[in-house]
């Protein structure tokens, strides 16, 4: 889980305390047929200790844009200070779980991965799946379980290297507005223990509890402001160092 | 990450593809089997040949003198050519061996019981000769047997079967022309293609020097002899005839004087008959191979293809892809050694149920695992370069990529 895996053309070097660092980012899919732009120049910087809600409407970019932060895909074109060197936990949208293990054992693949004891291992699973609210369901195959406890695991599973920077695309899309603010609950308190935080919601409500909102349209960052509802960034930061 | 860790996964991994890893199995077994079985049957058909015809004896030339038939040095022709013991002591020299054969049938009695018996005088190295191999506790003619004119006598199996039943008959003595014989040896049960004078399980064999004092004989029925490899047969064949004519003034082209039977002739036949056979066992074992390379390594291309996206996944949570390639590569080799191991087993256990009675024709097929393991390797091999390429290349891809494919 640590370090990402490649490292690519088009780095900039990130200053301290920058998490995230874009510039001109350009993402094309070319289909052959058709190529579709789907960022078409994003300037995007996120501090460590920052919780940012990624807001805009279906096909505007967001996906393409978490993807790239989180270095799973390349950019087409532009500069980019990515999250390399830390821990990064993701939640994929359509979740990404293995189907052919159970619930526990996706859990357990990042750990797995991360060299983690056996022990260890047992313990962080067991912990992660009770505060996702799934004790229950540890040894069902993702078929065996709804949308919204696939995507709990998903929630669990991008949890399970205490990872330092957590990028999570609709993690709450299927849940009901009850579950949905227990694991926005969730994401306040990693907030709070110093991680950084880059959510995708369709939610403003939920957006709203973020510090910040940057809102994506047509592959172009349309407004990008703090809410105020939170903690300030300068407060959060001093805290937690 | 950890070897036991590595072994549950791998076992969950194949479990979760029963159907390829299945396939894929298959696909090893019947090969292994398929080309373990077919070496063994040609090995065993191989050496069935070569008991059956070695029973007579390996490269051995068997000379019979007779009469000549064209005139020589102003003799007539028909004259009979007499071999004594004397022609060969001179002929001896530069062969692997010789012996005289005398032969006859006498009365032999043993208690009560009276049979008739085929006996042939022979040199001690008349049994190394024709493959006489004692059984246990028994030995063949020796040379102070022959020296001393020793009352010794070597029975065929049959032959003692016969006389003595379930009796040991080492030790035992016999009535043979009227003097004691004692028994030292029996023969080993022995298969035999072809001979000259009956069978030799059915017969009884003293030393030539015994046999010629109580019978009088002076001369030889015939002569048999071996040259040091099969390539000198031909050119001591040729310095026999000629010492013999030498001495007995015949033609040397005279083919009637001493008829000749070199059985290397045989042997050779079998030489190039099991080239031919083997290049016939080669040519289907590697197109058994190449079939059973191509089905293993599509179902490892497709096997990949497959877990693209798995492998995708497993690399946005942080797998190497050295470890999702090691994972790969133990479980070709899991598969490998475990369906290789299955198809070595079925084709030992066809051999172990194969029919008794048709070991006789085609031999006792023999497995040999280096083959076995050889092949499933090979397979295992394919498989894994197979789906090596194109993990590898899963592995290298962004892995948003790799998991929408
Ligand atoms: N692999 C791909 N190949 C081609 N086009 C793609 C691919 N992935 C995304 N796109 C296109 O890029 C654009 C942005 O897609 P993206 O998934 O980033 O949108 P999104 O903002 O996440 O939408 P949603 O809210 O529905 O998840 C869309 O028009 C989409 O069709
Ligand atoms: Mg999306």
């Amino acid at each position: 889980m640590s370090v990402l895996p490649r490292r690519r053309n088009g780095e900039i070097p990130a200053t301290d305390g920058v998490v995230i660092r874009m510039a001109g980012i350009r993402k094309v899919y070319d289909t052959g047929k058709v190529k579709v732009e789907a960022l078409r120049g994003i300037d995007l910087v996120v501090h460590r200790g920052e919780f940012v809600a990624v807001v805009g409407p279906s096909g505007s970019g967001k996906s393409t844009l978490m993807n790239l932060v989180g270095c799973l895909d390349t950019p087409t074109e532009g500069g980019l200070a990515d999250a390399r060197n830390r821990r990064v936990g993701f939640v994929f949208q359509s979740f990404n779980l293995l189907p052919q293990i159970t619930a526990f054992e996706n859990v357990e693949m990042p750990l797995l991965f991360g060299g983690v004891g056996k022990r260890e291992r047992q313990a962080r699973v067991t912990e992660l799946m009770d505060r996702v609210g799934l004790a229950d369901r540890m040894e069902h195959r993702p078929t065996e379980l709804s949308g919204g406890q696939m995507q709990r695991v998903a929630i669990a599973r991008a949890l399970a290297m205490n990872p330092d920077v957590v990028l999570a695309d609709e993690p709450t899309g299927n849940l009901d507005t009850s579950s949905g603010g227990d694991i926005m609950g969730l994401f306040e308190e990693l907030w709070r223990q110093g991680r950084t935080l880059v959510v995708i919601t369709h939610d403003m409500a939920l957006a709203r509890r973020a510090g910040r909102i940057v809102e994506v349209r047509d592959g172009l960052i349309l407004r990008d402001e703090p809410t105020g509802s939170v903690a300030t960034l300068r407060e959060a930061r001093a805290s937690h160092g | 990450m950890g070897l036991l860790i590595g072994m549950r996964q791998l076992g969950r991994d194949l479990a979760s593809q029963k159907l390829r890893t299945f396939l894929t199995a298959f696909g090893i077994v019947w090969g292994t089997a398929a080309i373990s079985l077919l070496l063994a049957f040609g090995e065993g058909f191989h050496k069935q040949i070569l008991v059956n015809s070695a029973g007579l004896g390996e490269n051995i030339v068997i000379a019979f003198p007779s009469l000549t038939s064209i005139p020589f040095e102003g003799l007539g022709k028909g004259r009979r050519i007499l071999v004594d013991e004397e022609d060969i002591d001179l002929v001896e020299k530069g062969l692997a061996g010789i012996s005289g054969e005398y032969a006859d049938t006498f009365k032999l009695l043993y208690n009560t019981r009276t049979l008739p018996v085929d006996v042939s005088g022979v040199r001690p190295v008349f049994g190394d000769l024709r493959n006489l191999i004692p059984q246990e506790g028994g030995r063949f003619v020796n040379a102070l047997d022959e020296l001393d004119k020793r009352r010794v006598i070597f029975l065929g199996n049959e032959l003692a079967k016969e006389i003595f039943g379930s009796t040991e008959p080492v030790g035992k003595t016999v009535m043979l022309l009227g003097s004691p014989f004692t028994v030292v040896g029996v023969l080993k049960e022995k298969t035999q293609d072809s001979s000259y004078s009956g069978r030799d399980k059915d017969k009884a064999f003293v030393p030539g020097s015994t046999f010629r004092a109580l019978t009088g004989a002076k001369y030889v029925d015939n002569l048999i002899f071996k040259a040091t490899g099969t390539d000198a047969t031909e050119g001591l064949k040729a310095d026999v005839i000629r010492v013999l004519a030498g001495r007995h003034r015949f033609d040397p082209s005279d083919k009637e004087a001493l008829q000749m039977w070199d059985t290397t002739e045989g042997f050779k036949f079998i030489d190039t008959f099991m080239l031919a056979f083997r290049a016939f066992l080669g040519i289907v074992g590697s197109l058994t191979l190449i079939v059973g390379g191509i089905g293993v390594s599509n179902i490892m291309n497709v096997v990949v293809e497959e877990r693209t996206r798995e492998i995708g996944i497993k690399m946005a949570l942080g797998a190497r892809a050295g470890s999702i390639l090691r994972q790969f590569m133990a479980e070709t080799m899991l598969i490998t050694i475990f369906s290789g191991a299955i198809g070595l087993l079925l084709a030992a256990a066809i051999c172990a149920v194969f029919p008794e009675g048709f070991r006789e024709f085609v031999g006792k097929p023999v497995i040999s695992p280096s083959v076995g393991l050889l092949t499933a390797g090979l397979l295992g091999l394919i498989g894994f370069l197979a789906g090596y390429f194109p993990a590898r290349d899963a592995s290298r891809l962004d892995p948003v990529v790799a998991m929408k494919l």
